[in-house]
């Protein structure tokens, strides 16, 4: 099939707080049963607002962390089940890049070894060959030659966002989770770093997971998305059909609420009340039943599934 | 009307073993009751400093306000006692800052802290201090205000906190409040109630903001009118529409057009978004002539050598450049 991969039915628990005298322990469903694919080439952009687990899925992706249940796909391959030594034939395909570039970046290491580790300990290609290709990702990300033997501390934000960038793709990776990766930058140079990210994509035909809470951000960048809300998928479809017709009550009310920089367009905001629930405890049926303006008796006691309305539209809402 | 709040040419330096960082270098702005002016510029460019100068909460050393007059209400606060400048802070002139964790004392409840602020500015009995603090909780939509007074502020959420913070700040109805990023920490829906919240509360008391951030998006949608700054330095100021509508400036013009705007009416492809070239110079060593020259795509010769002044572009528009001088 056409899928460079693909999630079925994907779960991560954490476990809660512990509790005194022994009470039933809480677990924290980040990710609760969640399906989705990526194609060759294609760009899926993940929102959700802060513990929707979006990045617990970036994780479980790679393998950082072990899913709780269901299964994970990479060509076809299961990888959801492999150990340690069984998937590292697999980790030179998926590569990540994090929100922040100062802390994911080793302050005692040169730019070189940074960008070079990985070709070290996965190939057994020369050190003149190794030192050529970095130099060759190095222009490919934007960076300067001379700046070869640097540490992270000598760059500025954008600049270490794209040694981590150069890291990711060096291994010629099919799969990057690009996780927040432009939000602890600022206007200018996030412009500079998507443009890149768009860049890369094309020439190296990569594909991209990309999480941001950013919905302008990945609207511009992706060709499906995925609408999360604690540990759920609760839309996914196309760009401009999620755009133009949003059907969630949730995710339209994420789109009424982005403040767009252009003035007189006053539109109808709808605001939602109340916070987020804990992820420790959420709510039953419908986990936004809580906040949803058109909730009523069935949301409140039997869970929605994502079911396609349109041709590849996917909602979970009781009101479709 | 009168200005309520009024900087002139302020410079806020700080000096350090690397040297003399012009923070803020000749900063000239001023609010009208009830006004919101919104303060736009990256990492670095003195925004903050610009709000904490006129608080006068530029801790010396490093820091120093080197001149500059900033008057509110025709008084002149540089020229204040300290003990007088006390009084006004939290009373005129009140600050939501941008982490509200870091903000509020994790040690003391809600209701403390509150009431330490009314009680402190005014003559008035306890019981009649709790009424006005549970009736000021109760319009920033805190539930259950009441039980909220015994509350830490890690029993709260991000959004609840960042609320208890307006709530703090508006309490005892300022002339101005400086909001320095006060919904970057928060979520999508969280920071459209708290904005919400906030163009309320000023209406209701006429309060003035300077409104800091560097989301274009939210000055569009709350400003009256927009400076916007650059290394230290005002280059673009106008009334919101024309800002947004016909920026002057190359730099606040490759700013509006850098930021990925959703539209409904996009052609499949993709267009790549507009690049600012290079970076935001050091403070340490800024370019000389027009700071913006290595990275403006619309260079004079006289950019290299020389200051720009400010030009008036428009009716209320001013912008610093060599294009229109």
């Amino acid at each position: 099939m056409d899928e460079l991969l693909s999630v079925k039915n994907l779960k991560k628990y954490f476990p809660g707080p512990k509790r005194l005298l022994g009470g039933i322990k809480h677990h924290v469903r980040a990710v609760d049963d969640i399906s989705f694919h990526i194609r060759p080439g294609e760009t899926l952009g993940l929102v959700g607002e802060s513990g929707c687990g979006k990045s617990t899925i970036g994780r479980l992706l790679l393998r950082l962390i072990s899913p709780t249940a269901g299964s994970i796909f990479f060509r076809g391959d299961r990888i959801h089940t492999l150990n340690r030594r069984a998937m590292r034939p697999y980790r030179k395909h998926l590569q990540i890049i994090f929100q922040d570039p100062y802390s994911s970046l080793n302050p005692r290491m040169m730019v070189k070894d940074i960008i070079g580790e990985g070709l070290k300990r996965t190939t057994r290609i020369s050190a003149i060959e190794r030192r050529e290709r970095v130099l060759d990702i190095m222009e490919k990300v934007g960076l300067r030659p001379e700046q070869y033997s640097r540490y992270p501390h000598e760059f500025s934000g954008g600049q270490r966002q794209r040694i981590c960038i150069a890291r990711a793709i060096v291994m010629n990776p099919a799969l990057v989770v690009a996780d927040e990766p432009v939000s602890a930058l600022d206007v200018s140079i996030q412009a500079q770093v998507i443009n890149l990210l768009e860049r890369l994509r094309e020439e190296l035909n990569l594909s991209y997971l990309f999480i941001s809470h950013d919905l302008s951000v990945v609207e511009h960048i992706s060709d499906r998305i995925a609408v999360m809300y604690l540990g759920k998928i609760v839309e996914m479809a196309d760009r401009n059909q999620l755009y133009n017709d949003p059907q969630h009550p949730y995710t339209i009310a994420l789109l009424s609420a982005l403040p767009l920089p252009q003035v007189g367009r006053k539109k109808k905001r709808i605001i939602l009340h109340g916070d987020i629930p804990s992820p420790l405890n959420p709510p039953s049926g419908c986990r936004f039943h809580t906040r949803c303006s058109r909730a009523t008796g069935i949301c409140r006691d039997s869970e929605p599934e994502l079911k396609e309305g349109d041709t590849g539209h996917f909602i979970a809402c009781h009101g479709n | 009307m009168d200005n309520i709040l009024d900087i002139q040419d302020l410079h806020t330096f700080f000096y350090t073993p690397e040297g003399t960082a012009k923070a803020v270098n000749g900063v000239s702005l001023s609010l009208k009751p009830g006004e919101i002016l919104g303060l736009v510029g990256e990492s670095g460019c003195g925004k903050s400093v610009t709000n904490l100068s006129v608080l006068r909460l530029i801790s010396d050393p490093p820091g120093k306000i080197v001149s500059g007059k900033i008057s509110l209400d025709g008084q002149d606060l540089l020229q204040l006692p300290k003990r007088d400048m006390r009084k006004i802070r939290g009373d005129r002139i009140s600050m939501i800052f941008q982490e509200p964790m870091i903000s509020l004392n994790p040690a003391y409840t809600i209701g403390n802290q509150l009431m330490e602020a009314l009680l402190t500015h005014r003559k008035i009995s306890r019981a009649e201090a709790v009424n006005r603090v549970v009736e000021m909780l109760q319009m920033v939509e805190i539930p259950s205000a009441e039980k909220r007074l015994k509350d830490y502020p890690h029993h709260l959420s991000g959004g609840m906190r960042q609320r208890v913070m307006i709530a703090e700040a508006m309490l005892l109805r300022p002339q101005v409040l400086l909001a320095d990023e006060p919904t970057t920490a928060l979520d999508v829906t969280i920071q459209a109630q708290v904005l919400e919240l906030m163009y309320k509360l000023t209406e209701e008391f006429d309060t003035a903001i300077i409104l800091v951030t560097h989301n274009l998006g939210i000055v569009a949608e709350s400003a009256q009118r927009v400076a916007v700054m650059y290394t230290g330095r005002v280059i673009e100021e106008a009334p919101v529409k024309d800002l947004f509508e016909s920026p002057r400036h190359p730099y606040t013009n490759g700013l509006l057009r850098s930021v990925p705007v959703p539209d409904q009416n996009r052609p499949a492809g993709r267009e790549p978004l507009y690049e600012i070239e290079g970076i935001v110079p050091n403070l340490f060593d800024l370019p000389s002539g027009c700071s913006f020259h290595p990275r403006c795509s619309r260079i004079k010769d006289i950019c290299r050598h020389e200051q720009p002044p400010e030009v008036e572009v428009g009716t209320n528009h001013m912008a610093r450049c060599w294009l229109y001088a």
